[in-house]
């Protein structure tokens, strides 16, 4: 039996999880304090999981960058990608918060969406 | 907008102890409520924080902070609360005026029947933790890097050390890796981290940046720019240790050694300040030691978490409300003394309608001119006349007085003001 150990992220408290994996099965977890850290506990031991944020160029906006994230978290090695595809684009003001700035991100299943009203200059 | 005169609670900062402030005093019936910010849009240093993780209480969503912002900034507008931009607060005074300068309306005096404090914190800088060497261009606060990469879109470096383990070097330094900078290292001069450790594994373990504890920056190289900065392990005095010393080759010195209260505006207004925190004695209301201002969030103390400082302002904005109703009706029970022809001034200024009810009251003054002359000395509001006396003369070496009488309460009350003329008989 292996044994990981991680530092929950899903919530400020940062509970130190003890995850049991028999091969690539996890057979236990402990040390959460909530439901949301046993989640993340057995996603990060198979599969890890992350939210990402970053900005996007914006013509004719308030400011030359609009702030953007993923409305879920997406598989940590494709962050990158992600970020890639992020820094490709630009789109023009105005924009409202949560709207969509790009669909589906490289097939993730997850949206880049605004993260606030972005005014015209 | 018009800007007016007296507001019942004004808001300094639109952050968001500031924004949830306003936004719960106006629910508590404060009818006029002003916030004043000194930048040109709201929402404070959120606009900055790009990354998610903020809401999970409030909203019991993962949120990124201008998102968090956004919805405190909707409802604030909803709500018809004012707000002025781009103004700079010069001076606030323990009788709650208001000394203002505006991009878009110049100086501006405003009196409020509460206040509430929320200007945030700043952060500490180089000069502040002394740190040895030259003063090449190339070292930052964190927080300044944030606002170029987030918002303005420049990049400060290419090679990056970040001073201090706080959550805003931490996630600067996922940030610029993002970016495609690189983060050569985090030292921190405590035993242990000094942000959270969420952001220890999100920010530095997940792409491989190494924190050593216990080292700090012995000296930074480079004359006109940053070239490398020499680090150094330290004991649990802070000492240096020798021989542990190492250089590491980089353009940009991040700093994120602390936060400090803002409170330069709080000092003007007599606001006593708790040396351990850096922010005003409060209590259980958020109400400083002088009546009627209040300070919310991290003007106060420093959070760890936005969603509490918005929990602290909505209970510094609830009190304030309650505190501005029960002065203006106080406030309205009083009527102004106004001089009138040939009156210089009069004592007292105000009087309270009810105190008539309780007897005499009288009403001393100068005149500005002598009359020498029979003189009527008359108190009238802004219709009716209230008493007349006569006088053989006035001067103004000599004071005079008129006295109110019980009697003539009624006619105090239908009043909005009293003014008093001493004028010659001759003219009447
Ligand atoms: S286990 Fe629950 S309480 Fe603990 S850090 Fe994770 S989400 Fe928070």
């Amino acid at each position: 039996m292996e044994e990981k150990n991680f530092i929950c992220t899903a919530c400020p408290m940062g509970c130190k999880l003890i995850v049991r994996m028999e091969g690539d099965e996890v057979v236990k977890i402990l040390g959460h304090r909530c439901r949301k850290g046993e989640t993340y506990g057995r996603q990060e031991a198979i599969a890890p999981q992350r939210m990402v944020a970053s900005t996007v160029r914006i013509a004719n906006g308030i400011h030359p960058l609009l702030p953007v994230y993923t409305k879920g978290s997406i598989p940590k090695r494709k962050i990158f990608e992600v970020l890639e595809k992020i820094r490709a684009i630009e789109v023009p003001a105005p924009v409202k918060a949560e709207d969509v700035i790009i669909a589906n991100v490289i097939g993730t299943g997850v949206d880049v969406i605004a993260s606030r009203d972005m005014p015209e200059k | 907008m018009i800007i007016k005169k007296q507001y019942d609670v004004v808001v300094i900062g639109a952050g968001p102890g500031g924004l949830a402030a306003a936004i719960e005093a106006k629910k508590g019936g404060a009818d006029d409520v002003l916030v004043i910010e000194r930048d040109v849009e709201l929402g404070g240093i959120l606009l900055q924080c790009i990354h998610n993780g903020f809401g999970l209480q409030t909203f019991k969503e993962d949120l990124p902070g201008p998102e968090y912002a956004q919805r405190y900034i909707n409802e604030a507008k909803s709500l018809g609360i004012s707000f002025l931009m781009d103004t700079m607060v010069m001076d606030v005074t323990s009788q709650r005026k208001l000394y203002l300068s505006s991009r878009d309306f110049g100086y501006v005096e405003v009196d409020a029947h509460a206040i509430v404090l929320a200007m945030g914190c700043r952060e500490r800088t180089r000069a502040q933790v002394r740190l040895p060497g030259y003063r090449p261009n190339g070292v930052f606060t964190a927080g300044t890097a944030q606002r170029w990469v987030n918002v303005e879109g420049y990049m400060p470096g290419e090679k990056f050390v970040i001073l201090g383990s706080g959550d805003i070097g931490m996630i600067m330094a996922r940030r610029l890796t993002f970016e495609g900078a690189h983060v050569e290292r985090v030292l921190e001069i405590q035993s242990y981290l000094s942000g959270l450790s969420r952001n220890y594994v999100q920010c530095l373990e997940d792409w491989g940046i190494p924190l050593q504890l216990n080292h700090t920056i012995k000296k930074i190289i480079g004359k006109n720019r940053v070239e490398a900065i020499e680090s150094v392990a330290v004991d649990e005095k802070w000492n240096f240790i020798p021989g542990t010393e190492e250089i590491i080759p980089c353009d940009t010195l991040l700093l994120s050694v602390g936060l400090i209260p803002e409170n330069e505006l709080s000092k003007k207004a007599g606001v006593a300040l708790d040396p351990v925190t850096g922010g005003p004695f409060v209590d259980e209301h958020f109400q400083t030691n002088v009546p009627g201002i209040f300070a919310a969030g991290n003007v106060v103390h420093v959070y760890d978490l936005v969603d509490w400082v918005s929990l602290a302002g909505v209970e510094a904005g609830r009190s304030a409300a309650e505190f501005a109703l029960a002065e203006k009706e106080r406030s309205a029970r009083y009527i102004p003394l106004v001089p009138g022809k040939n009156v210089r001034y009069i004592v007292p200024h105000k009087l309270d309608k009810k105190a008539l009810e309780k007897g005499d009251i009288s009403l001393q003054m100068r005149v500005t001119k002598p009359i020498e002359e029979d003189v009527w000395l008359e108190v009238h509001g802004e219709k009716n006349s209230i008493v007349r006396r006569s006088e053989r003369y006035v001067r103004p070496g000599e004071m005079v007085t008129i006295v109110l009488k019980p009697r003539m309460a009624a006619e105090v009350e239908k009043a909005g003001r009293l003014t008093v003329d001493i004028y010659p008989k001759s003219e009447a």
